[in-house]
């Protein structure tokens, strides 16, 4: 029956976050853009919330609590909320953590995860590669089966925290179908580049990875079938939307505070309506914004095939992003251009996230 | 618990009535726009047998609903759910549907219990009839605080003087069957808004006359009427809720209230039209070998492929922004802001779907031949009734921002 009330426990886990978003992300958003760094002990009390480990199975040490993807979206949205750039810093070992608990073998688990649950462990997945016509169905870094193990070639690119992660879950084409692996950040063949410089985002640290002739055994595949990783990347779509969302609120509220401080011809600002219309478009986007990626998150959750749904709820929420944002800029005008506000902040990550579909599996 | 399913109940009704509208509307659709001003009868007695006593796409009272419910109430989303399907069929034909219609909301929203058995009780059985709602007048729409149309008290009745347009089957409500039209006029001029108060007119009241039916852009099977009142007199219990004139402008925040139930309603005859050429659309371009490829990287896809997902996802975004104001209503939530911003969202995207589809089907899509023209025609009547999208614009701004009427005009 339908329904849009979140349960008990929901409300309990969005509360939580929402708090954390703003007691402990959002005052640090700025300097962190800033400087490029997100403190360790950022990433360590965002870890005791659980946003990795709540869903480790229990012999890994885990809690094994099992995901939802609604659930997902509404945490999603709250740190986005606080920050794009640390929302992604905190969630980043989920690319390697999540396709282990959902396709690993028992051994592959065994070994990377237990360290993923005792505290914030960087973890990382090259998905992304440097192309216009980057295509998650077809990767152009390829995989080629050779004596029971595998050889990549190839390169990433928005490979978050590449630089500490032990283990990257590598995606490329073997044949026709993609697929994912495991290889040790000091493999012979692995290069780490340079830390990306990127338009926003900034605090996130983002690697390209080239691959030449890396050897890695057989049993360095993460799953076998197509659909899983169809459903990894769906799955991705509708948390990457989440992100965009909460940040779309923070910029619909920042722009509508101010607005109504704002004085200009001896009224505020947000009682023009050229200024009200505005902050109401905002105000009904991103509701529909969220109901949309409620939706998909939904449909995941029921088990239904939901890449339709996932794929139009991505877009219209990054699209959404991009002109809520630009539209917050606006409203504050040049005092939005400035770097003593955050807005100009949120447009510059805004645009990216119509360019990296499939970067994060979260 | 966060579900988008819709319940079996649901389901199920709207699974036979889209039959109906495949069946029965889609076949007539394109004679009753060609032959305006003429009454669709054997559609109108079919749906008259169809809903008389389940008040049938229009299940805006939850006494009426036939089957014992269990659970929470839904009728509001059951009715969008109805009238998204029957608009799909067709959104002017939907309208001629013989039921309590807009004037019924009225007297749901501000009629005492009284009131509401005594005027709805005679819409479950008898001959077909209608009621309407008149509130738009020659030189106010929008602004309808400063309507002219005036009811005096002269002894046991009222006395309405007026005139009012843009009233929705009030030929059929006023003259062609034994309905009603729900009048708003104000009993003092002075006191602006709360001088505001709504009137139930019976049919074939003398005083009450209807000179003109609009020519129209589109929704033509359903008639749009000018009502003129001269020295019409009702009884004196036929106005709405408290007959008092307070310093308060309940009577007007009542009437007003009437379209918190209303606009979910509105909007949800604009996704039908919307996901009939939607629909449409898709079954041509895939006779045309056009697939949308959801999954496909940016880069390859089409601007067929771009613009048809825009309005996909726009198009659904309207729904379940109608679904959610209209499921607060069941919950007894209140939804003003909801409501406005579906209908806000609903009327445009409509409009733009529409508008689309059109053009995705080249010079098919401006030929007569298809009903592609018709539903843009027909869709952009939700950009405009029921309060128009700047309307509702004002109402979402008003709300998110905490500002009165005054403060933000």
């Amino acid at each position: 029956m339908f329904d849009l009330e979140m349960t008990e426990d929901q409300k309990l886990i969005h509360d939580t976050v929402a708090s954390f978003a703003k007691a402990e992300i959002r005052p640090l958003a700025r300097d962190c853009d800033e400087t490029g760094v997100i403190p360790a002990e950022l990433a360590d009390k965002g870890f005791e919330l659980g946003l990795i480990h709540s869903a480790i199975p229990e012999d890994q040490g885990g809690y094994g609590e099992t995901r939802s993807a609604v659930t997902g979206a509404i945490v999603a949205e709250e740190l986005g909320w606080g920050d794009l750039s640390i929302a992604l810093h905190l969630l980043a070992p989920r690319l390697l953590v999540y396709p282990l608990i959902d396709a690993g073998t028992p051994e592959q688990r065994a070994q990377n995860l237990p360290a993923f649950a005792k505290a914030f462990h960087a973890g990382t997945a090259a998905v992304v590669e440097p192309r216009f016509d980057f295509d998650t169905t077809r990767f152009a870094t390829t995989a080629t089966a050779k004596d029971g193990g595998f050889v990549l070639n190839g390169a990433k690119c928005f490979v978050p925290l590449a630089q500490e992660s032990e283990t990257i879950l590598v995606l490329a084409q073997l044949a026709d179908a993609p697929a994912a692996f495991l290889v040790p950040r000091g493999a012979a063949g692995v290069t780490v580049g340079e830390r990306e410089q990127n338009m926003g985002i900034k605090a996130l640290a983002t690697y390209e990875v080239a691959l030449e002739n890396v050897q890695v055994p057989g049993s360095a595949r993460v799953g076998s079938d197509a659909a899983s990783l169809e459903r990894m990347v769906n799955q991705s779509r509708v948390a990457l939307g989440a992100l965009a969302l909460g940040m779309s609120r923070a910029a619909y509220d920042y722009a509508r505070d101010y607005a109504k401080e704002r004085k200009a011809f001896g009224v505020a600002i947000a009682q023009k309506q050229a200024i009200a219309f505005i902050l109401a478009e905002m105000a009904i986007e991103i509701d529909a914004t969220r109901l949309l990626l409620w939706e998909a998150a939904w449909m995941l959750d029921q088990g239904k095939d939901a890449t339709r749904e996932c794929v139009l709820a991505k877009r219209y929420a990054s699209n959404a992003a991009l002109k809520i944002t630009d539209n917050a800029v606006q409203v504050l005008g040049g005092h939005g251009y400035v770097r003593d506000h955050p807005v100009e902040m949120w447009l510059r990550n805004a645009r990216g996230f119509t360019s990296f579909e499939g970067m994060a599996i979260v | 618990m966060i579900d988008f399913e819709l319940s079996p109940n649901i389901q199920g009704s709207r699974q036979m009535i889209h039959m109906l509208a495949e069946q029965v509307m889609r076949p007539i659709s394109r004679e009753f726009d060609e032959r305006e001003h003429e009454k669709p009868t054997e559609f109108l007695n079919t749906m008259w047998s169809l809903s008389a006593g389940t008040s049938f796409g229009n299940d805006r009272d939850s006494e009426k609903t036939a089957a014992p419910s269990t659970g929470p109430k839904e009728s509001n989303l059951a009715s969008c759910v109805s009238i998204e399907e029957l608009s799909w069929g067709d959104a002017g034909l939907y309208l001629t549907i013989p039921n309590a219609g807009l004037g019924g909301a009225a007297v749901l929203a501000a009629g005492t219990p009284e009131q509401k058995q005594r005027f709805l009780n005679p819409f479950k059985s008898g001959e077909p009839k209608w009621g309407a709602m008149a509130i738009t007048e020659p030189h106010c729409g929008s602004d309808s605080a400063a309507l002219q149309t005036t009811a005096v008290r002269d002894g046991d009745h009222w006395v309405l003087n007026g005139t009012k347009i843009y009233c929705t089957s009030g030929l059929m409500a006023a003259e062609k069957s034994d309905g009603f039209v729900v009048v708003w006029a104000t009993v003092d001029k002075s006191a602006g808004r709360s001088g505001i108060k709504s009137f139930v007119v019976p049919a074939h009241t003398p005083g009450m006359k209807v000179i003109k039916v609009e020519n129209k852009l589109g929704i033509r099977a359903s008639d749009t009427a000018m009502i003129v009142f001269e020295d019409c007199r009702i009884a004196l219990d036929n106005i709405l809720g408290s007959p008092d004139v307070k310093a308060s402008t309940e009577g007007f925040k009542g009437a007003m209230a009437t379209f918190d139930a209303t606009r979910p309603l509105v909007a949800a005859s604009a996704l039908g039209i919307g996901r009939a050429a939607l629909d449409f659309a898709r079954e041509a371009l895939e006779r045309a070998g056009i697939t949308i490829r959801y999954g496909a990287a940016a880069s390859t896809l089409t601007a067929i492929e771009r613009d048809f997902m825009e309005i996909e996802s726009d198009l659904h975004a309207a729904r379940l922004l109608t679904w959610r104001a209209a499921w607060m209503m069941d919950r007894g939530k209140r939804n003003n802001l909801e409501a406005s911003m579906a209908k806000a969202k609903a009327g445009l995207a409509v409009t733009r779907v529409t508008q689309k589809a059109v053009e995705f089907l080249g010079p098919l899509g401006f030929s007569r031949k298809l009903l592609l023209e018709k539903w843009m025609r027909d869709a952009k009547i939700n950009d405009i009734f029921e309060g128009t999208q700047q309307i509702n614009m004002l109402v979402v701004a008003r709300r998110i921002l905490g500002y009165s009427s005054k403060e933000l005009s």
